[in-house]
């Protein structure tokens, strides 16, 4: 008996090591090319600026383009879940944070809660408003009727945005950061620097990736998840309850839509507007990063903030106006090469 | 004698919105059967198992173990131990061959059971564990079949539904799919209801058929007297 239960440890490791050699395969050579244009242009790009504007310069622009890159890829990420649990790209998702975002202010600034105690209670109301909104108005329709709620959606995006405003009006409010903000709260590498508030930021956004990731890969909620984004018909016939798993991804993308609001809005200034022009380019990240790939959500915001900053700071005809344009620009280059995305998945199907 | 039964469908009608494809089906499965259902195409074979799992619109009574299914929820069915391998196999592509077998064993609460079985259908269909951490999308349309019986079974059902397992397979492949079944019935005694075009496959391990015509029953019997009903020859065994 106990030289069987050896016999499984062993097979278990050898479990580990081949799921490991699978991965490498799968990542295989067809990626790695992509990767490698990227870096090829990557290189050619650095040396150029270096030559143009010193390489204290070009690390500063790069840090600032990281600092926008993360903020996309917080929403991206909130985008990413409600689109894996229910197939649907849901437009409410960045005015949903926006309230969730207010409610945080509220909380902070009204009722004295502490910035880190508002935001944990903002996200925990955005998740049963979300939850609600999605019983009351998505479930009445079949899942799978995704053009009926995708309008719902919409419907939500200018019924929160009218909320908002009639709530609480249309002057900008400044919104406390969670972080040191300090004239010399800053980190100084080569000679550029980095503000503890994004650094705050950054660590914040890694951190719920790899929470999230976590959350699907390895508890049972997260298998449902995968199975119903997978084949939902399929899904019911081994008997999960699919309103619960999209009620869940619901919550679960309302919850992480409004930390990411509460990381942005700091730098910008709080209003009913303030994400409009935020989820543009979260949406434009989670579609170069794949729509269902959490880790591509976050490379692709990281890549669209940095071309933003990079385009907009060494490109004189290109300045801040058109520095987003052009990272748009890149988005669909990349999309038509691969138009799963970066990291989507493809999908395989043999018949 | 009716209590015992693992399924019990009686006056049952069901369809599709407007369309009623069922008009009057009575059927059952004793513990430890396997039972065929024979019929043309648009008989209503595979609305039969969509009715009793309650993916259509049901009239009449569907009784699994004595309790009664109509008017509850699939995963409810589910729950109430029947697993059914859809039409087109119903694999989740995206997911690797474990997870899927994980998947399988969802309304399940016996976490080391599970791993036990994950091992047992493994040993049952090898090349499913030498392709464990492969997405099920990959699978060739065989592999893909067995898949979706072992995911299937992963959930410890006291009644199986199989909806033409040998669609789109080659000859020889369902031959030896069709030897898994009689095996996995004799062995585990896993109680089955077989819709397949293929009569001389289903015959090989049946215990008793139906003939399904235009929604109705119109013939049943064991699988012996079966086989030798001249109009079931003529339309179903090619002789």
């Amino acid at each position: 008996m106990s030289g069987g239960s050896t016999k499984t440890q062993v097979k278990a490791a050898n479990g580990g090591l081949e799921r490991g050699m699978v991965a490498l395969r799968n990542v295989g050579a067809r990626r790695m090319q992509t990767f490698g244009g990227l870096l090829a242009v990557l290189v050619v790009f650095s040396v150029w600026a270096v030559i143009d504007g010193g390489s204290k310069l070009l690390l500063q622009r790069t840090f600032d383009g990281l600092n926008n890159g993360f903020i996309y890829s917080a929403m991206a990420l909130s985008l990413v879940l409600i689109y894996r649990s229910t197939g649907i790209i849901n437009f409410a998702q960045g005015n949903m944070a926006m309230f969730g975002t207010f409610i945080a202010y509220v909380l902070i600034v009204e009722q004295g809660l502490s910035v880190v105690a508002g935001v944990i209670v903002a996200m925990v109301i955005s998740a049963i408003g979300a939850a609600v909104i999605e019983r009351l108005f998505v479930w009445p329709f079949d899942p799978k009727n995704h053009l009926a709620i995708t309008i719902v959606t919409l419907s939500w995006y200018l019924i929160i945005a009218a909320l908002a405003g009639i709530i609480w009006a249309f002057d900008p409010r400044a919104f406390p950061s969670p972080f040191p903000t300090g004239a010399n709260d800053y980190v100084s590498i080569g000679g550029a620097r980095i503000r503890y508030a994004s650094l705050g930021i950054w660590a914040t956004v890694l951190l719920t990736l790899v929470l999230v990731t976590q959350l699907l890969r390895r508890t049972k909620i997260g298998l449902a998840f995968r199975a119903v984004s997978s084949n939902l018909d399929s899904g019911r016939l081994v008997g999960i309850r699919i309103g619960r798993v999209v009620q869940l991804g619901w919550a679960l993308s309302a919850a992480v839509g409004t930390l990411a609001g509460c990381l942005i809005a700091p730098s910008l200034l709080l209003d009913p507007n303030f994400m409009s022009k935020v989820l543009i380019y979260s949406f434009a990240a989670a579609t170069l990063g794949g729509l269902d790939s959490l880790g591509g959500a976050v490379i692709g915001g990281l890549i669209i903030g940095l071309v933003q900053t990079m385009s907009g700071g060494y490109f004189k005809i290109i300045g801040s106006e058109f520095s987003l344009a052009s990272a748009l620009a890149v988005i669909i280059v990349i999309l038509l090469v691969k138009p799963s995305g970066l990291f989507g998945s493809r999908r395989v199907e043999r018949v | 004698m009716t209590d015992g039964r693992v399924l019990d469908v009686q006056g049952l009608q069901a369809g599709y919105g407007q369309v009623t494809v069922l008009r009057d089906v009575g059927l059952y499965v004793d513990p430890g059967e396997v039972v065929v259902v024979l019929g043309a195409n648009g008989a209503g074979k595979t609305t039969t198992l969509r009715a009793i799992c309650q993916s259509v619109w049901t009239k009449g009574s569907i009784r699994v173990t004595g309790r009664e299914m109509r008017g509850k929820d699939t995963a409810d069915v589910v729950r109430a131990g029947v697993a059914h391998v859809p039409q087109g196999r119903g694999t989740f592509n995206d997911l690797t061959v474990l997870d899927n077998l994980e998947v399988g064993a969802y309304v399940r609460r016996d976490r080391k059971n599970v791993n036990a079985d994950i091992e047992l259908w493994f040993s049952i269909f090898p090349r499913l564990e030498q392709r464990k951490y492969q997405r099920a999308g990959s699978l060739s349309g065989g592999e893909q079949q067995m898949l979706a019986v072992a995911r299937a079974l992963m959930s410890r059902p006291k009644l199986l539904l199989l909806d033409e397992p040998s669609l789109g397979l080659a000859p020889l492949i369902s031959q030896d799919l069709f030897r898994h079944f009689g095996a996995i019935n004799r062995e585990q005694g896993v109680t089955m209801l077989v819709v397949e075009q293929n009569a001389n496959l289903a015959f090989a391990i049946a215990h008793r058929a139906y003939v399904l015509e235009a929604g109705m029953v119109s013939t049943s019997g064991s699988a012996a007297e079966l086989r030798e009903d001249d109009a079931v020859r003529r339309a179903y065994l090619g002789v």
